[in-house]
């Protein structure tokens, strides 16, 4: 039996699973701190990756380095949206919190992917740059060299968040809050604020894995609630509160699909990542690396 | 150090506090008894900034504190050990210390607090790298002290410190809670624990339903009748409190 073809789905469920992992992280941010569903998040990646486009196309800076751009921008984007929208949100009690969380991001949701349409038009942009399509080739299967760099940072960018969540002080009062916010309060910490930051960073997380998906793959105006639906089940995956996990439960959801695509043909690709959805609500709600 | 002003405090529908007045002296140790539901932790939240009282006032030091956050009532030297003490139970019991110290003038002297507080309980020094949640019972009170104490207070309030330990365990609380007030901590405490409460306090407030019922000294207290019969079980069996 040729194990080329399985192995090369491999590496590629791996390269995207990453991808996976970085857009569910900044929406497990979030979630676990704030309790509050933002569904915009796709729309927040989707965003992002315009915005590295744009920077690519205007001023030739490669896409790579356009991050450094693109994830300080979406973080002020947050930082406004928290403002101006989610702070109402985050005074009411959990479940109002939920439903009117909901609402106002389904609602952005519409407002952006429109926006973007009659900016950038409907068409699938790409950033193509020089060394797009090329790689290495071991023993008969490709490694892009744009997808290893997408990769890479995806990997850069979670290790980065894990170690300013545990070992800064901000990082911390931001555990703190999550784990108990009035708790946190007394110890000094201004929650509010506290939400304002982990909003933000959240919303830079989106900009950073947009910003991969327009270099690795494609992007498009529509493509935000498809990395919601993604972003979510990677979450549910994992379970609350695990950064790494959620990394982790990204490859897991990458691999299911190229397994899938290999074994039943790409159109039930997305019915894997569901059926995983339903199974891990039904024997373990916590998620896989979440605690009870 | 502390007065408070005839304040009203309610939840969505229900009130909870009708007209409380009292006031604690600085380096006083200052006891809230009361049954179940008599406002005693609502009390304590709204002095720490969580309840917001809807009328009346709280002064700290003549300064209004009622209509300031939670996180500034920290600022002024105002620590609240909620009751179920609240740690971060994910966290480890270091991460658990640093953060009590996370208002600003409490972190710049952190690692000297850090190791005053290990030296009152060795054994969360021992236990520095466990996750809080895997402490037992005593060591769990052991850390919500330790972890308000981080925060440099002057007054520390605790709410129900003796809830759910064993009797030498809480023998112990007590002994620091009397050891942290001789380095000059002010210390108000709600208890269900009478005995070993007013053993401890200077004075005392009965509150019951919702209003200051009594007060006195701790001697007092113990010797009155009401409180023996409704508080100390003894005397005869438990009157149904009357406001």
């Amino acid at each position: 039996m040729n194990l080329e073809p399985v192995v090369q789905n491999l590496v590629f469920g791996l390269f995207v699973g990453g991808l996976y992992g970085i857009a569910a992280v900044g929406l497990s941010l979030v979630f676990g701190v704030m309790k509050v569903l933002n569904v915009a998040h796709g729309a927040l990646v989707m965003l992002g990756g315009y915005a590295s486009f744009w920077i690519f196309t205007w001023y030739g800076i490669d896409p790579f380095a356009a991050i450094l751009i693109t994830a300080p921008l979406l973080f002020l984007l947050g930082f406004a949206l928290h403002v101006g929208l989610f702070r109402f949100v985050t005074r009411l009690g959990e479940e109002a919190k939920i439903k009117n969380s909901l609402l106002i991001s389904f609602g952005l949701t519409l407002v952006l992917e429109n926006l973007a349409i009659k900016l950038w038009t409907a068409d699938e942009r790409a950033i193509t740059t020089g060394y797009a399509g090329e790689g290495v080739t071991l023993a008969g299967v490709i490694f892009p060299y744009t997808r290893m760099g997408a990769f890479a940072v995806a990997v850069l960018a979670i290790a980065l968040l894990h170690f300013f969540l545990n070992r800064s002080y901000a990082g911390k009062a931001i555990r703190a809050t999550a784990e108990d916010w009035e708790a946190a309060s007394l110890m000094g910490i201004n929650v509010q604020r506290t939400y304002v930051v982990a909003f933000a960073i959240g919303t830079a997380l989106a900009g950073v894995a947009g910003a991969l998906v327009g270099v690795a793959y494609t992007i498009a105006p529509s493509i935000g609630l498809a990395w919601t639906l993604k972003a979510l089940v990677v979450v549910v995956l994992a379970g609350m509160g695990s950064i790494v996990g959620a990394f982790g439960a990204g490859i897991l959801l990458g691999e299911a699909e190229a397994l899938s695509v290999y074994v039943f043909g790409s159109s039930y690709r997305e019915v894997v990542g569901l059926v995983l959805f339903l199974l891990v609500l039904l024997l373990r709600p916590q998620g896989l690396f979440g605690r009870r | 150090m502390l007065k408070i002003d005839d304040i009203y405090v309610a939840y969505d529908d229900l009130q909870a506090l009708w007209g409380v007045s009292l006031e604690v002296e600085a380096g006083e140790i200052v006891v809230l008894i009361g049954p179940n539901g008599a406002g005693k932790s609502t009390l304590m939240r709204a002095i720490a900034g969580l309840q917001p009282p809807s009328r009346g006032r709280i002064l700290l030091d003549g300064a209004t504190i009622h209509q300031l956050p939670a996180h500034s009532v920290v600022e002024r030297g105002v620590v609240l050990i909620p009751e179920g003490r609240r740690l971060f139970g994910g966290m480890t019991v270091l991460e658990n210390l640093q953060l009590g110290a996370y208002a600003t003038k409490a972190r710049d002297v952190h690692v000297e607090t850090l190791r005053r507080v290990f030296e009152i309980f060795p054994i969360l020094e021992e236990r520095r790298g466990q996750a809080a949640g895997t402490l037992s019972g005593g060591q769990q009170q052991m850390l919500a002290i330790g972890r308000a104490l981080m925060g440099l207070p002057r007054l520390l309030l605790l709410d129900e410190p003796s809830l759910g330990l064993a009797p030498l365990v809480v023998r112990d609380i007590f002994e620091v809670l009397r050891e942290i007030n001789k380095d000059g901590v002010t210390l108000l405490l709600a208890e269900q624990n009478a005995r070993m409460a007013l053993g401890v306090a200077q004075r005392a407030y009965i509150l019951e339903q919702g209003r200051v019922a009594g007060q006195g000294t701790g001697q007092e207290m113990l010797q009155s009748d009401h409180i023996r019969r409704a508080y100390l079980g003894q005397l005869g069996p438990i009157e149904e409190a009357k406001p």
